[in-house]
């Protein structure tokens, strides 16, 4: 229940923070593909979503060989955290 | 002996309208120049979706380049790389920078970022229309048109380019203004001289 939580959080907040005006966070499936034939997301989206992992739940993705697999959907960015979060309450 | 060349199509875009070729195209009585400029795109009914995440000076060249252009095709022939852009303003991307600076005190925004230069306009716009030619963008304190003319006939005396954007776009918080020309080799209009494109002003 409370990934369920964080996955719609999450999705509230990319279209935000990405400006992804023609998308409705309920557009976005848990587990869809968030760059190429996904969201078509770009290289300036993935420093964004960085940028929102700091700002929504500080955590600093300090490794950027991390970065394809910790964005390549809703569900895997909320694991990230989830992870992250119990490292470092 | 120098060729002439035509200015074939003018659009601009100040006081919440869009002009081209002296007709109103476009009129919004939206009360700032953001939802203007949304109004605008979404009067062109199209997807587009990159729009949205460009600053105010990118949205304002990218939307006069679209009148422009899609007024008369062939305006890249059949070779992108012989269709370019020379552009100017007063206020370079100060708009922008003003915005990524406020942001830079908490987390600066990598969005923000890329456009905090003025020559990021004509890549939003040469990737829309695919234009693969030499492009330029010079800081003025006024439109040039002199300078302006002598670089643009330089470039298609010595067959840089078959056909160019030119003139003029700025933005800086409320006050904006963007006045874009077609300048072919071949086509149909006024002589592209400075004392013509001063009109358009």
């Amino acid at each position: 229940m409370v990934m369920e939580k964080l996955m719609e959080d999450l999705k509230t907040q990319i279209v935000e923070q990405l400006n992804l005006q023609d998308v409705k966070p309920g557009d976005i499936g848990n587990d869809d593909p968030l760059f190429n034939e996904g969201l078509g997301l770009d290289s300036i989206d993935a420093l964004e979503l960085i940028v929102l992992l700091q700002q929504h739940y500080n955590i600093k993705l300090l490794n950027a060989e991390e970065g394809p697999k910790v964005f390549y959907s809703v569900r895997s960015m909320a694991e990230y955290i989830t992870t992250h979060q119990k490292a470092n309450p | 002996m120098e060729e002439k060349f035509k200015i074939t199509s003018v659009v601009s875009v100040c006081n919440n309208r869009i002009w081209l070729n002296g007709k109103l195209a476009f009129e919004s009585k939206e009360p700032d120049v953001a939802r203007f400029l949304l109004s605008a795109f979404q009067n062109l009914k199209i997807s587009y979706p990159k729009f949205y995440k460009m600053d105010g000076l990118s949205k304002l060249g990218w939307i006069a380049a679209e009148y422009l252009l899609n007024d008369k095709p062939g305006f890249a022939f059949n070779d992108n790389f012989s269709a370019g852009m020379v552009l100017a303003n007063k206020n370079a991307s100060l708009d922008a920078d003003l915005k990524y600076y406020q942001t830079v005190a908490s987390i600066p925004s990598p969005a923000l970022f890329v456009y905090t230069l003025p020559n990021i306009v004509m890549g939003e716009i040469s990737i829309r229309h695919k234009l693969k030619g030499e492009n330029a963008f010079f800081i003025q304190e006024e439109f040039d048109a002199d300078f302006i003319a002598q670089y643009v006939q330089g470039l298609l005396n010595n067959n840089i380019l078959q056909s160019c954007i030119c003139g003029w776009v700025d933005l800086l918080n409320e006050d904006y203004k963007a006045v874009l020309m077609r300048v072919e080799k071949n086509g149909e209009g006024v002589e592209f001289t400075s004392q013509n494109m001063l009109t358009y002003f």
